[in-house]
């Protein structure tokens, strides 16, 4: 048990970047040109309300001051109320957690069904056609974007074929996945490119391992020599790469959720930009900044976890 | 058997063009758009913002090749047109980020202790923040429009050079001929940039075609979802927001301008494989 004891320290090591992160977003909001309170409350705001802004927030007093207040409501759950739904801005972001964190983990397993047997058939047939083709497929995908090979799918899966809605989310368990197959896909076919090119590589390393080596030599066909060594030994490494890609996952997740109308939070942080509502831009942004914190640190629990031979 | 992995990225056509078919065809796919947006007036057949009210929504043709869009524009013009900015927001949204990037991992590596400290902690911090995201917030404050893009991306996409640098320089300052240039008594900014920053670069160099790649899409993204570039003028990604509307009955207002996106990508991808089989680094 003693490799997980870094379970209990690590959060330790978190503090400095979370407290950027809120220095970061406290920033943000006090860099908008013009007296905070009137941006806040928008152009029609009565002077009285102003005046209750900037007691509420302390807007006159130093900014010292101020980061402290907006720390110390952070602790208590407010970030300020949202201009447009007139509710607590984390409280906003709590009704729009759902189809953000369904988008994500879907488009995560459809992006490594994918990628895997992908870089697998690369790393089999290295240097060959079909190795080849991966390649030169995965470095076009690089380039898709998002929002174009959404309409795309839109076209083909919606228009032509009428499989999948244009757009929404639906009520039930079965509606929501079905109106989340295009989005999850939009996102799995760029996330999968990305993950092929680096998988590929950690599968040729893999299959000319000691391990694989041995395994051979024992006489072990090819295909168990794949399936019990390579195929374990390249999870981690997939893990790994999507930890490190987490934070272009959630950009595409925005980007996607526009095209399709999902209510998450990334088309909240975009409609949140259009109507100036900016203790939502800033909500949004601080959440978003730790979930990768938290990602990140859920990636080397997991890491540990596959591999006996990690210690953090 | 298992054969010997030459180089990570290796492209079908390597073996023609005595192994540099990489390069070539890198080369002759950005060459074209770098000819079309130069090139612009000369090429397109019709005025990029020109609205002909006889001819909307008109099907590709030999007078159309890509079609007219809702206002009666032509496709083919407006996506040859979309060159001249869709290039400018990746040169320019990668140049700003590697100059600053470079400049302050040379610094934070080279002095260490506690300007290193503080530079790299900056960096976790706002490689916390997911790109788009961070890019969307500091749009929001400064407003939309392209200088908002690049302002962003200066903000934003110097941590990755940073770091790319620093971890080099850390290595490279005590190679023999940096202590060298020390004992000499040569100044310390040049040693820094004189001596250990050529050789440092390299990795970033190969990094700035990939960085590319990110830089265009995130651009054509942010135009889309109508923050960077304003209409009525020619980019790839408005264009695609624009043609949304008519995905059902006038495809080709979509389709090209996302492909022009897709090719150029591609030819930053091939440039960038090419470069770093040049100069011998892997990522």
């Amino acid at each position: 048990m003693h490799r997980y004891k870094f379970v209990l320290y690590r959060p330790l090591q978190f503090l400095p970047v979370l407290f950027g992160i809120s220095i970061i977003t406290f920033v943000l909001v006090r860099l908008i040109p013009g007296d905070p309170a009137r941006v806040l409350l928008g152009s029609r705001a009565t002077p009285t309300a102003i005046a209750n802004i900037r007691a509420q927030y302390g807007l006159d007093e130093p900014i010292w001051t101020q980061y402290f207040y907006f720390i110390a409501n952070l602790g208590q759950g407010e970030m300020g109320k949202s201009i447009l739904y007139k509710i607590d801005v984390l409280r906003l972001i709590a009704t729009r957690l759902e189809p953000t964190l369904a988008l994500v983990l879907s488009s995560v397993l459809l992006s490594v069904l994918i990628a895997v047997p992908l870089s697998a058939i690369a790393a089999r047939n290295q240097g060959r056609a079909p190795d080849q083709i991966v390649r030169i497929v995965s470095t076009l995908g690089i380039g898709f974007p998002a929002f174009w090979l959404a309409l795309m799918l839109i076209i083909l899966f919606s228009v032509r074929l009428d499989i999948f809605p244009v757009s929404g989310y639906g009520n039930s368990l079965g509606d929501k996945l079905y109106h989340l197959a295009l989005p999850s896909l939009t996102v799995a076919l760029s996330l999968s490119a990305v993950l092929t090119r680096s998988l590929r590589g950690a599968m040729v390393q893999a299959l000319r391992s000691d391990v694989a080596t041995a395994a051979r030599a024992r006489g072990m066909p090819e295909s168990i020599v794949f399936w019990r060594h390579v195929l374990p030994n390249s999870l981690v490494p997939t893990v790994n790469l999507l930890a490190v890609n987490i934070g272009w996952l959630i950009g595409g997740t925005v980007v996607v959720e526009s095209v399709f109308a999902l209510p998450g939070m990334g088309q909240l942080l975009v409609r949140a930009i259009f109507s100036r509502d900016y203790m939502v831009v800033q909500g949004v942004a601080m959440v978003f900044a730790c979930s990768t914190v938290l990602v990140n640190f859920l990636a080397d629990i997991v890491t540990v976890a596959l591999d006996p031979r990690v210690k953090q | 058997m298992i054969r010997q992995a030459t180089r990570t990225f290796q492209l079908p056509w390597r073996r023609i063009f005595g192994g540099r078919a990489t390069l070539v065809a890198g080369v002759l796919v950005l060459g074209l758009f770098v000819g079309m947006a130069i090139f612009a007036p000369l090429v397109a057949p019709y005025d990029p913002i020109f609205q002909d009210t006889t001819a909307r929504l008109v099907a590709p043709s030999w007078l159309h090749p890509f079609g007219t869009d809702n206002f009666g524009r032509d496709v083919f013009s407006r996506v040859i047109w979309g060159a001249r900015i869709d290039l400018q927001i990746a040169v320019i949204g990668v140049a700003f980020p590697f100059i600053i990037g470079t400049t302050l991992g040379t610094i934070a590596g080279f002095f260490g202790g506690i300007v290193d400290i503080i530079f790299m902690r900056l960096v976790d911090v706002v490689l916390a923040f997911p790109f788009l995201v961070l890019m969307l917030s500091i749009i929001a404050i400064l407003g939309p429009g392209l200088s908002s893009f690049y302002i962003a991306m200066a903000l934003v996409g110097w941590v990755s050079y940073a770091r790319l640098i620093r971890a080099q320089i850390l290595v490279l300052k005590n190679a023999d001929y940096a202590v060298a240039a020390v004992s000499l008594g040569f100044s310390r900014t040049r040693i820094m940039f004189r001596h250990l920053l050529p050789n440092a670069v390299a990795g970033s160099v190969v990094f700035v075609m990939s960085d590319a790649v990110l830089v265009l899409l995130n651009g054509a993204a942010i135009s889309y979802l109508g923050l960077g570039v304003q209409p009525p003028l020619a980019e790839w990604g408005i264009m695609v927001a624009e043609g949304q509307s008519f995905i059902t009955t006038a495809w080709w207002i979509t389709l090209f301008p996302g492909l022009s996106i897709v090719l150029l990508a591609f030819g930053f991808s091939l440039l960038g494989d090419a470069v770093s089989d040049v100069l011998g680094v892997t990522e």
